[in-house]
């Protein structure tokens, strides 16, 4: 009997408590990642531009497993509290508390996932767990090169108590009585005639923030907000061009290999384990994605694999047969599950227990065939579920996304 | 006594030959077989330090319920043939329109199956051993055991003997599944409970959904009279990525003055969507979210008011439709058109996600056909309001009542859900559809 803790599953930890060892284990592997995410595509050069423009914003990178915080401005930190170092890594949702309206998540959410621009009233908590309205701007910044998504930018423009006016028709209408707990300081603050003293008990206080539904930007607000986006998507226009690697506001449609959406990727990149797609449709069934996992397995990076064939895995001692069942059960539309002689780029060898399993896309067509591998000598996961067992959860998970993803037909990749 | 007939889904493979028990000997999860069993056991972290209240640290991708051991052993259930049909090759889409109804072609699931009697009249009856029950089930259409742990760490048994002091919940897979991942969370199933909300199995519910941690795994519950076939208390859960049209809908705040100060709980009223409901979000901790709810729901049940509820945003966001269908359905108040379809209006149908049996109605479904089919499961705005006035009563809320503005409601033809109503529309019966007295 295997009897282990698992110290980080479905778990949310407080907003205020430092990141946990795990976490950090994590970030320290992805941290060159991290740190490379924009200059690798923007040259050095780009913290300094960034540096320069005003105001609040974040960069992520969808690419990165997690979607972490890729640059966090001055700006932002100093309205948030936190330092650098605790946000460069981590999710945005970081932010958010119990009073942060989940359809507003929601509306983000799906905007990422359908990689367009929204701008949304939301509550956010800063480090010392005090929340403050926001606006949130947020929009995708497109590669040129090959039409997927770069980084996300979202730009956060406080939304301050309004003055006399709105406060009083708060208070004096309907709305101003929808406050449950907190009517007697809005009254009084409406008595006070809203003057900064109260604001800021009530600030302070946080039950008038949290019982607020929603708090409606100003159209000096809004425009705010989209000027820094212009600013910001002009310096990484700007600084693409000294990589090559120009990017855009608008997504370029490219030939050759259909890239998958974003939010494909964004799904996929939260299974952590050793996998590939390949594409039946495509002459030759190339690669269209691979994990992070496999590429420190095999020792390729993404680019020498993506658009080839898998077959480069094998080498002079890998057995004919087993090759030969692979293809056979491919052509079948079958699943199998074979143990086979594979090699790194290093040309080193070793044991690789495979499975490979169709993927059906929403019209119920198979779209994908996904290769999972593990190879025999690593340790196992330290959870007591068998090497099958994990390569079917991540044949599962990667059938749910398919599915699922096609079905709205990503706008990177029209349904076919 | 009002009942329908439906061709009921087969949610297990030992349904089929439900009412003559098979001895045993055959590993099923009855009291003949459980104790003496091993099972994985997935324990979650119980302690009541803030859950969904907190989202700070993000730690890395917590893969491992979901994708390991949900997915993982459906897929190998899957290899396994204990599934009806091939789900993923259901033909699937997204229903032209505002709300992004989602439609799928499913023309296995009902097949081969005869219209049994239901009972909609009672919403809450005593289990019957003599009915097909999850006891009844083979152990291999188990996937693991989910029970609350100790401490706070979660922990996993790839094998932990169950023995006789023993109730274990477990997660079943669901042999007619409508998306992929598609299980049963049957709460302490050695003790028969029948269909019915307790605050206790409620909190089990909404601990899958936090331990899921996707937005995308949703947990949902039919009360008897408002779709559930089996009365033997369940949970069904699925994958499903994207969002169902109900969560998209604007909700109004009901301001609440009394009753919800400590523990931040927020109750809104769905606004502009064909089913009038309740949405519960936010809160101090699941505890205090699960605790209203079940309370709302333990108030329906108890004034017998058929309903449905989503689990939706891993447990932050919880959406509660008391609805009248069936007795409509009993009352020959449904059009025939709508009834010919034999779409089943619970708790997924309620959300969005219609399963259709017919090619026709797949490719003709729109949304006005959505929005016609669910604008039939409401109560009308009179009555909902009236058990609206029940359930904050019962769960001690107060709300500012003549503060809210009224909504227009697109559609929704008013309705009148009284049972009395009973006597005056016997004498006209759509064929499927039966009342007895
Ligand atoms: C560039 C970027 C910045 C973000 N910044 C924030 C933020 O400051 N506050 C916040 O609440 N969410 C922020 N988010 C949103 C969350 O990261 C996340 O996408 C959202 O909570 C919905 O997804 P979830 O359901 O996975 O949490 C940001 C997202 C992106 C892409």
């Amino acid at each position: 009997m295997v009897a282990l803790t698992i110290p980080s599953i479905g778990r949310r930890a407080e907003n205020t408590s430092p990141p946990s060892a795990a976490a950090e284990v994590m970030a320290g592997c992805s941290l060159r990642l991290i740190e490379q995410s924009l200059t690798a595509r923007y040259s050095d050069w780009i913290a300094e531009a960034l540096d320069e423009i005003q105001g609040c914003f974040l960069i992520t990178d969808p690419g990165i497993a997690g979607h972490p915080i890729v640059f966090a401005s001055r700006g932002f930190l100093a309205m948030s509290g936190y330092s650098r170092e605790e946000v460069l890594g981590r999710n945005g949702r970081m932010f958010q508390g119990p009073a942060t309206n989940r359809r507003s998540v929601l509306e983000i959410r799906e905007a990422i996932r359908e990689e367009r621009t929204l701008q949304i009233s939301l509550l956010n908590y800063r480090k010392d767990g005090t929340p403050h309205w926001i606006l949130f701007h947020i929009f995708p910044v497109f590669g040129v090169d090959d039409g997927r998504v770069a980084h996300f930018v979202a730009v956060q423009v406080p939304i301050p108590r309004r003055s006399r006016s709105l406060s009083e028709a708060r208070c004096g209408g309907a709305r101003g009585r929808l406050f449950g707990a907190c009517r007697n300081e809005v009254r009084s603050d409406c008595d006070l005639g809203c003057n900064l003293a109260a604001d800021l008990f009530v600030d302070v206080d946080n039950r008038g923030l949290e019982a607020e539904e929603s708090r409606e930007a100003s159209e000096q607000e809004k425009e705010r907000a989209s000027d820094a986006a212009n600013s910001i998507l002009s310096a990484l226009t700007h600084c693409s061009k000294l990589t090559g690697r120009v990017v855009s506001s608008k997504r370029c449609r490219v030939g050759g290999i259909p890239t998958l959406s974003s939010s494909l990727i964004i799904s996929l990149g939260r299974i952590k384990q050793s996998f590939v797609l390949t594409d039946p449709q495509l002459p030759d069934m190339p690669i269209v994605y691979a994990s992070d996992e496999f590429l420190s397995l095999t020792g390729y990076s993404r680019h020498e694999i993506l658009g080839h064939n898998y077959e480069f895995l094998n080498g002079p001692d890998t057995e004919v047969e087993v090759l030969h069942q692979i293809r056979q059960s491919i052509r079948a539309e079958c699943a199998c599950t074979v143990r086979l002689l594979n090699y790194r780029k290093d040309r080193s060898s070793f044991w690789n227990l495979l499975h490979v399993s169709p993927v059906r896309n929403a019209s119920g067509k198979v779209a994908f065939y996904v290769n999972v591998q593990i190879d025999e000598n690593a340790k196992s996961d330290g959870l007591g579920l068998s090497p099958h067992m994990r390569q079917l959860g991540v044949v599962g998970a990667v059938k749910v996304a398919v599915r699922s993803l096609s079905l709205c037909a990503g706008p990177s990749r029209p349904s076919s | 006594m009002l009942t329908i007939k439906r061709v009921p889904t087969v949610l297990s493979n030992y349904q089929e030959d439900s009412g003559e028990s098979r001895g045993c000997g055959r590993n099923c999860l009855g009291k003949c077989c459980l104790p003496v069993s091993k099972l994985p056991l997935y324990a979650f972290k119980s302690d009541a330090r803030p859950e969904i209240s907190s989202c700070g640290v993000d730690e890395p991708p917590s893969d491992f319920f979901l994708n390991n051991l949900l997915l993982g052993g459906w897929e190998d259930r899957m290899s396994r043939g204990l599934f009806r049909y091939d789900v993923t090759a259901c033909e699937t889409k997204v229903i032209p329109g505002e709300y992004g109804f989602v439609a799928q072609l499913n023309e296995g699931r009902h097949l081969k199956k005869r219209p049994t009697e239901f009972r909609v009249d009672r919403v809450l009856q005593p289990f019957d051993p003599a009915k097909f029950n999850f006891t009844k089930v083979g152990q291999e259409e188990v996937l693991f055991r989910f029970e609350a742990g100790e401490g706070d760490k979660a922990r996993f048994l790839e094998s932990a003997a169950v023995g006789e002091a023993n109730t274990p919940s477990v997660v079943a897979i669901n042999v007619s599944p409508i998306e992929y991942g598609h299980v049963l969370l049957i709460p302490r199933v050695l003790d028969c409970l029948p269909q019915r909300i307790d605050p206790d199995s409620f909190l089990l519910a909404l601990h899958m959904a936090a331990e899921a941690g996707s937005p995308y795994f949703r947990l949902g519950y039919n009360s008897l009279g408002a779709f559930a076939t089996i009365n033997h208390l369940h949970f069904q859960a699925y994958f499903l990525t994207m969002p169902f049209p109900v969560e998209k809908a604007p909700t109004q705040r009901i301001p609440i003055v009394k009753g919800l100060s400590q523990s931040k709980v927020k109750v809104s009223k769905l606004l502009n969507y064909p089913v009038r409901g309740l949405v519960y979000e936010g809160g101090n901790t699941l505890k205090d979210l699960s605790d209203i709810v079940a309370n709302s729901c333990i108030c329906l049940q108890e004034n017998n008011i058929p309903f449905n509820v989503l689990i939706s945003d891993s447990g932050r966001r919880i959406f509660l439709f008391p609805q009248c269908y069936a007795e409509k359905q009993a009352l020959g108040e449904v059009s025939q058109e709508i009834l010919d379809t034999q779409v089943n209006p619970a708790v997924w149908e309620i959300s969005g996600h219609m399963v259709l049996k017919r090619k026709k109605d797949y490719d003709e479904a729109s949304e006005e056909y959505a929005w016609r089919l669910l604008a039939e499961v409401s109560l009308s705005e009179a009555r909902f309001e009236e058990v609206k006035a029940y359930i904050f009563e019962a769960t001690g809320l107060e709300s500012e009542e003549e503060k809210i503005e009224p909504e227009e409601n697109k559609g929704t033809t008013p309705h009148q859900s009284s049972t009395t109503a009973a006597a005056a529309a016997a004498n006209h019966f759509p064929e499927g559809c039966l009342v007895l007295q």
